[in-house]
């Protein structure tokens, strides 16, 4: 709803569907979610959505619970995802006596870098954007924007027309704006 | 590094943005939508909107409004007030709420704290407790802030939190409206013995008492209303001097 808003108010008219066709043929893909890694799975593997979203070809954008299920594997109960980046997804784990200091969720806004990759032309390095989340995806190959929380983790990915973030660009202010307006110009 | 938030108030009433002083004497200072955009493009970090007639009339109205302002602000936002079924919320939530605050009826109801986890998830409930300290001892308060509950401020904190609470938002009877500081030692000891995000309510008069909350108090976030509803002090002020100061702001 969040994302339609924000598309809305870049001028653009989204569809929101699970049906293939619709999918497959759109010019753009946005794959948000929130919720639990299993239980979102399990929908998306019953509706085979899982193996569609793999196949995409036009530019792909996972948002936070999205871009996790786009990894390989997430620790959010054990869940196997979609497999399309690499990276692991696992809980952020405070070291004993410091958990009133590291708070899980990490809630609210917190500075990229080591910005790489077409969404983020044009944005600062050490920009604030807006995060809710209590797993994280580790860096790796795929990463394309580092976060610092507890410890670096990656705050997007990339690999070819995929593109994720693990922030809420529909809730991080201009820079947000900004680059969900760089998404829809790939 | 995350960055402490300064979060702008807005107490809604038939759809007007208004300021209680000490929770009565009412009076109206603008639209909700307006006042929220023009604190986003100052640098608000989120907002939060509190339908304070919600508990006496109908909802349809607050709905319709939190649609309003999800479809014109870009920065996160809470809604709360006379919360009490998850039907409530679940309206509030598609309409484009990003947390839902509840408070009296998390204190008539604790297993709702449980349910809103479970069917939406920790990170959409916000749990606001109204406490007063007398002799030490600090109680919370339901309706609005006019009826003492049999919970004790810290006690039912950290029950909130292990029923799935993501958030605290936590006003200081003795402090509101007061403008002489938030109630920093309580909110210290609220913030060190949990684990969940504790915003910080009531007593906000200058931006030394954002610097003290954030230090001493060891708050996440800041909240206050009529500073800046009456331009006391801007946020784009309020967070040149946090960032002065070594605080960790988004600017």
């Amino acid at each position: 709803m969040s994302v339609d808003y924000a598309l809305q108010r870049l001028g653009i008219r989204a569809v929101i569907t699970n049906d293939h066709e619709s999918i497959r043929t759109a010019d753009k893909v946005i794959f948000p979610g929130v919720g639990e890694a299993s239980t979102t799975m399990n929908f998306l593997k019953k509706e085979k959505l899982d193996i569609l979203i793999k196949e995409l070809k036009q530019p792909v954008l996972g948002i936070c619970l999205g871009m996790q299920l786009m990894c390989r594997h997430s620790d959010e109960n054990d869940t196997p995802c979609i497999g399309i980046f690499e990276e692991h997804v696992r809980k952020f784990t405070p070291e004993t006596g410091t958990e009133n200091i590291n708070k899980v969720p990490q809630m609210g806004w917190n500075s990229i870098y080591k910005l790489k990759g077409k969404i983020f032309a044009n944005i600062s390095e050490e920009s604030y954007v807006y995060f809710v989340h209590s797993y994280y995806v580790s860096t790796g190959n795929d990463t394309s924007a580092l976060c610092n929380y507890i410890h670096p983790f990656s705050a997007a990915l990339q690999k070819d027309n995929f593109h994720a973030t693990q922030f809420h660009p529909e809730k991080s202010g201009k820079a947000g704006s900004a680059i969900l307006d760089n998404f829809l110009k790939i | 590094m995350l960055a402490k938030r300064i979060i702008p108030c807005l107490d809604v009433k038939d759809g007007k943005t208004v300021k209680g002083i000490n929770f009565i004497n009412i009076r109206e200072v603008g639209d909700p939508v307006e006042m929220g955009a023009v604190y986003a493009a100052q640098g608000a970090d989120e907002l939060v909107f509190l339908d304070i007639t919600a508990t006496h009339e109908g909802r349809k109205t607050f709905v319709e409004l939190v649609r309003r302002i999800a479809k014109n602000i870009n920065i996160p936002f809470t809604v709360g007030g006379g919360v009490s079924a998850l039907s409530d919320i679940e309206a509030l939530l598609s309409a484009g709420a990003d947390k839902v605050s509840i408070n009296t009826a998390a204190i008539k109801n604790p297993g709702l704290v449980d349910q809103m986890a479970l069917h939406f998830g920790s990170q959409f409930v916000v749990v606001a407790i109204d406490a007063n300290e007398k002799e030490g001892n600090w109680t919370a308060f339901i309706n609005g802030g006019r009826i003492p509950s049999d919970k004790e401020l810290f006690s039912w904190a950290r029950e909130v939190q292990d029923r799935g609470a993501g958030e605290i938002l936590f006003t200081s009877m003795n402090h509101d409206g007061t403008k002489n500081g938030f109630a920093c030692e309580a909110t210290a000891r609220l913030s060190e013995s949990l684990s969940i995000p504790v915003i910080a309510s009531g007593g906000a008069g200058n931006m030394e008492h954002f610097a003290e909350v954030f230090t001493v108090g060891k708050a996440d976030a800041g909240l206050a209303a009529s500073i800046f509803h009456y331009r006391e002090i801007t946020v784009p002020q309020l967070k040149e001097y946090l960032q002065n100061r070594n605080i960790p702001v988004r600017i």
